[in-house]
């Protein structure tokens, strides 16, 4: 039991240095760069397919059910409310966790068990400031971007399978797609996957830091960044959505 | 004090570490340890596997703080400063790891070049390049300057482990068991290099070792630590022919081995 609460009492504390770090000079901004790319940039293949699929495959799973009501003009709205407000955020946190957050626990619970941020610190260098706070930043500025480029591409797909089946022009499919999305839904969108972007870092940061006994270790320190994460991410979509739902 | 032919050794303390006491839940890994290192000596901590020589030159480099007991190092009471005071303590220390601990995702080049990211004095790529010459020249590797840490062997990512801590010029080197897991005539090859350090840079250094030939070759005075106590300390040939029963052991089953 002890332990348990010490350990709930040293990530409050990781949580609370790296708000105190990331606004304190000296800044790394290119390792934040290099970071911003391999958490961003290597991710976009990954996203653009399951986004692609999410937006042909929604579609076309909605479209009975609308055709059984005679709605299938809200198709696109349909799709456009699903995927800004739930979809995008949560599909592209829950990749992001399985992809980016054990790439993180892996490579810092690595970097522990070989010394590597020891020699880091014994170098006059912050190895927590070069490591972790470039991580978490990376990840809290790349996920919200991450998440706009799958709503995008997945009304790209749901376009794509709308034209076919109704012949809809791409301006009156995204006119139509954008009418009921309100600035609320994109601020609580963004919001979301800003926190599930610090939530991924932090916890793949936090295990990767803190890693023992070897690879053993290291594994352990990866696959518990994604359970951690996704769990996380769930109990704050729901917090999230609740919050959204008083203001709306 | 003692004066040798290449390196004079001073009454300046360097390190001055007494009643040391750390312990790991109820595991008491170092008890009452004094220590006192000489500007420009090298001391040799020997002692078996587990025996708390590694937890003491962390102690020593603030990677881990001790349950009681005085730490100066350079004049400076380590576990009683700031982390700012710290970093700016370990610019003086160059720390080889057992291991090397290389950043694997960066050239020998750039692992070279990575402590002086710390110094205040920002150098031009130009300088930065000579500087990692020189210190790969110094460890005789400069041909290896842009080969990854996995393309090299055992005893050249130990040059490199130390030419990265020589870079910031320091006049302190804890090397943690330099010698671990080599062939004999590259165990021979670190030595050398360790005294070289020593005469070149003018450095003072405490060797984590059990390995008594490096003990010999590179130190000034023998610590021999067992059971998280220093036993005996003094010249290699003091502590070898001890009659303490206990030391003689140390060193029988070394032989042995």
């Amino acid at each position: 039991m002890d332990s348990f609460f010490l350990g709930i009492y040293s990530a409050f504390a990781f949580v609370g240095r790296y708000f105190r770090e990331v606004f304190k000079a000296p800044f790394e901004f290119s390792e934040l760069r290099k970071q911003c790319y391999a958490i961003g940039v290597k991710s976009l293949p990954l996203i653009t397919l399951t986004g692609f699929v999410t937006g042909v495959v929604f579609t076309k799973q909605s479209r009975p059910s609308l055709q059984e009501l005679g709605a299938v003009s809200w198709l696109p709205s349909l799709i456009a409310i699903a995927l800004i407000r739930a979809l995008a955020p949560l599909i592209t946190a829950l990749i992001s966790a399985g992809k980016i957050g054990s790439n993180i626990g892996a490579q810092l619970g690595s970097m522990r068990v070989t010394e590597q941020i020891d020699a880091i610190d014994v170098s006059g260098v912050n190895a927590f400031k070069y490591l972790v706070v470039t991580r978490v930043s990376a990840t809290t500025l790349m996920i919200p971007i991450l998440m706009m480029y799958f709503a995008f591409v997945g009304l790209i797909g749901s376009f794509l399978n709308v034209s076919i089946g109704e012949n809809t022009s791409f301006i009156s499919y995204f006119q139509e797609a954008f009418s009921p999305i309100s600035f609320l839904d994109v601020l609580t969108g963004l919001f979301k996957s800003i926190m599930y972007g610090l939530t991924i870092g932090l916890v793949g940061s936090y295990k990767g830091y803190n890693a023992t006994r070897g690879t053993e270790g290291v594994g352990k320190a990866a696959n518990l960044s994604v359970v951690i994460s996704m769990f996380l991410i769930f109990v704050e979509e729901v917090i999230i959505v609740q919050l959204s739902g008083w203001l709306r | 004090m003692e004066k040798n032919t290449k390196h004079i050794i001073t009454d300046e303390k360097i390190i001055d570490i007494n009643n040391l006491y750390k312990s790991f839940g109820n595991l008491h890994v170092l008890t009452d340890v004094n220590l006192t290192l000489h500007r420009g000596e090298n001391i040799a901590v020997l002692g078996r596997s587990g025996t708390g020589k590694s937890v003491l030159i962390k102690i020593i480099a603030g990677l881990l703080t001790p349950d009681s007991g005085s730490v100066f190092v350079l004049g400076v009471e380590v576990p009683k400063i700031s982390e700012i005071e710290l970093r700016a303590l370990r610019l003086k220390i160059g720390f080889s790891f057992q291991n090397s601990a290389l950043y694997d995702s960066m050239t020998v080049r750039e692992n070279i070049e990575f402590p002086l990211r710390s110094d205040k004095n920002q150098k031009t790529t130009k300088e930065k390049l000579m500087m990692v010459e020189e210190v790969l020249d110094a460890v005789g590797l400069l041909q290896t300057m842009n080969q990854m840490p996995s393309e090299l062997s055992g005893g050249q990512r130990k040059r490199i482990g130390i030419a990265r801590t020589l870079i910031l010029k320091p006049e302190l080197m804890l090397y943690d068991e330099p010698t671990s897991g080599l062939d004999p005539i590259t165990c021979i090859e670190i030595n050398n290099l360790i005294k070289e350090v020593q005469e070149r840079y003018k450095t003072s250094a405490i060797i984590i070792t059990h390995d008594l030939t490096c003990a010999k070759a590179t130190s000034d005075k023998v610590a021999l630590l067992i059971d998280g106590k220093f036993l005996k300390q003094g010249s290699f040939n003091e502590v070898f022919s001890s009659e303490e029963e206990t030391i003689k052991m140390f060193f029988d089953y070394n032989f042995i081995n």
